[in-house]
């Protein structure tokens, strides 16, 4: 077959695939990630089947994803709800931070991989999945909870703790170190910072620019703006992930509607593919030897999660079951922790090791994290309904 | 009332309030415009017992089934500084004559002294119907005048 038709009829058959797996996934309610990696595994290195020809735009395809996976993101909120949100969430933000972070961070250190390792993969357990969480909460009714906006705020400075986080790791993944990353930290806090205070205050302006009625035009100026912003941020080292998150949230109102509008379905091909193609890079044969370290993370993050959402909730005075509600629903960890193992698989500055616990924590954890947020009610009824009354 | 109103990033924003049994009930504006009607459960003020998806069409529909005895309240309030006016609602009951017929042909005005300022049909008010307005059975009708003239319009329609 010519290369142009091997090429097409590969990524056919990749696409069509995806969307089988897509579909077995919504069957189930649970999200598709788990299964675009286990498709990615499936057809990689060492997997049922290899294929090839296709690496060139299946990488570059990969990179998109990210930076629309994160423009989308940064296009849900308003620069208002993130000062707010900020504001209300940061001691619970930091708590967050703290304690799962340090689950990833000492694995990373015990198994051998150093101070990068250690980054990465505390960087991994950290964050939550934004995407998982809010299906989570609409499927199952809660956003009138009064819970909710404290895991959501929780995830608004987990977003946001990625805007500072992501340079940082660029940085230190290029191998300049310590004082390379320090800058990068005072460079990345200048700039989202610069950010917010435009967003606030001419987010108008930004918005009118890219705004239009026609559709195509509105994709077209929109999808340019950010892989023109994404490749700029990525020359300055500020991470092109983290450029697309910073336009996304200077764009408001009605023009942020309208390029979710545009966007949403690219998002969804491009970040399918970015999925699948960190799963192509991971041989299923590495998954095995780390899958006891990945149950251990999965048990421990599992419950610092919960102890997290717990402690933020309990701080608002919401009761009990309310409590163990907001801690079980931000467990699911998704996107994010792929993008951030993705990132460090492809500067080469981790073991290969790194990416199948990476893969198999995340096919554990977005399972998992959509369970825990429907058993987790039942379960408090049983156990909190049995203590005597006070 | 004491109106919450709680932003709810990425989703939009939730206003609620307390209800006097203890519950909270309130909406839910989405930012693609969608509204919620939620509803805390009885047992756990956090949780919500139910959240129920509205068009706008249905918002305004329940909107307007709620606020009827608020109107017609306040338009009973209104006339209160004019003696001798009163507000009364006239049903046009199943089997009416006038199910079918044009508001003119009840010739009301003319017969009572009685003014329709409004007529509510499922849950939506229409102000100031014309001469030339429908009447169906289910029809409320908003009348204006005195005492007398209201009785009169009563008996009129048929309803004693």
């Amino acid at each position: 077959m010519a290369e142009s038709a091997l090429a097409l009829t590969e990524l056919g058959a990749v696409f069509f695939a995806l969307g089988l797996l897509a579909r077995v996934a919504g069957k189930f309610g649970v999200s598709p990630i788990p299964f675009y990696l286990l498709g990615g595994l499936a057809f990689g290195n060492g997997g049922v089947l290899t294929l090839g020809g296709i690496d060139e735009f299946t990488e570059l395809a990969s990179e998109i994803g990210v930076v629309l996976l994160l423009l989308l993101l940064g296009l849900e909120y308003t620069a208002t709800e993130l000062v707010t949100g900020l504001r209300r969430s940061w001691m619970a933000g930091i708590v967050d931070l703290v304690l799962n972070f340090a689950p990833g961070a000492a694995v990373g250190l015990i198994l051998g991989w150093g101070g990068v390792g250690a980054l990465v993969l505390g960087g991994v357990t950290y964050i939550s999945s934004s995407g998982i969480v809010a299906k989570v909460l609409t499927d199952l009714g809660r956003l009138g909870n009064r819970e909710t906006p404290v895991v959501l705020s929780i995830l608004v400075f987990e977003d946001l703790a990625m805007a500072v986080y992501l340079p940082i790791l660029t940085t230190v993944l290029m191998g300049a170190g310590l004082l390379g990353g320090l800058e990068a930290l005072a460079v990345s806090l200048l700039v989202v910072t610069i950010v917010l205070v435009v967003a606030l205050r001419y987010g108008g302006f930004v918005s009118a620019v890219l705004d239009c009625q026609d559709r195509e035009v509105m994709l077209l100026n929109v999808l340019g703006a950010a892989l023109l912003v994404a490749g700029i941020a990525s020359e300055l080292q500020v991470s092109a992930a983290v450029g697309a998150f910073l336009l996304g949230i200077a764009i408001s109102g009605s023009t942020a509607m309208n390029a979710t509008r545009v966007l949403e379905p690219l998002r969804d091909l491009f970040a399918a593919m970015f999925f699948v193609v960190f799963g192509l890079a991971t041989d299923p044969a590495t998954i095995p030897p780390v899958l006891g370290w990945a149950v251990v993370l999965a048990v421990v993050t599992t419950c610092t999660k919960v102890v997290t959402g717990a402690w933020a909730a309990g701080r608002q005075g919401i009761g009990w079951p309310g409590r163990l509600r907001a801690g079980a629903a931000l467990v699911a960890r998704g996107e994010f922790s792929i993008v951030i193992a993705g990132l460090a698989v492809a500067a080469g500055a981790v073991e290969g090791e790194l990416a199948a616990l990476a893969t198999a924590y995340v096919l554990l954890m977005a399972i998992l994290g959509p369970v825990a947020a429907r058993v987790v009610e039942p379960l408090a009824r049983t156990t909190i309904g049995r203590k005597p009354a006070l | 009332m004491n109106v919450e109103v709680t932003l709810l990033p990425g989703i939009g924003v939730r206003k609620d309030f307390a209800l006097a049994s203890g519950r909270r009930i309130g909406v839910i504006t989405r930012k693609d415009g969608a509204n919620e009607l939620i509803v805390s459960r009885k047992d756990d003020p956090d949780a919500t017992q139910a959240s129920i998806t509205l068009s706008n069409e249905e918002a305004a529909a329940l909107g307007n089934l709620l606020g009827t005895p608020q109107l017609i309240a306040q338009l009973g309030e209104e006339h209160r500084d004019l003696p001798g006016i009163n507000t009364r609602q006239l049903p046009i009951r199943e089997g009416s004559r006038y199910d079918g017929r044009a508001l003119g042909d009840t010739t009301m005005r003319t017969k009572t002294g009685v003014s329709i300022v409004a007529v509510m049909r499922a849950g939506q008010v229409q102000p100031s119907p014309t001469p030339d307005f429908t009447l169906t059975a289910g029809d409320l009708l908003v009348a204006v005048g005195t005492a007398d003239g209201l009785d009169a319009a009563t008996k009129l329609l048929g309803n004693n």
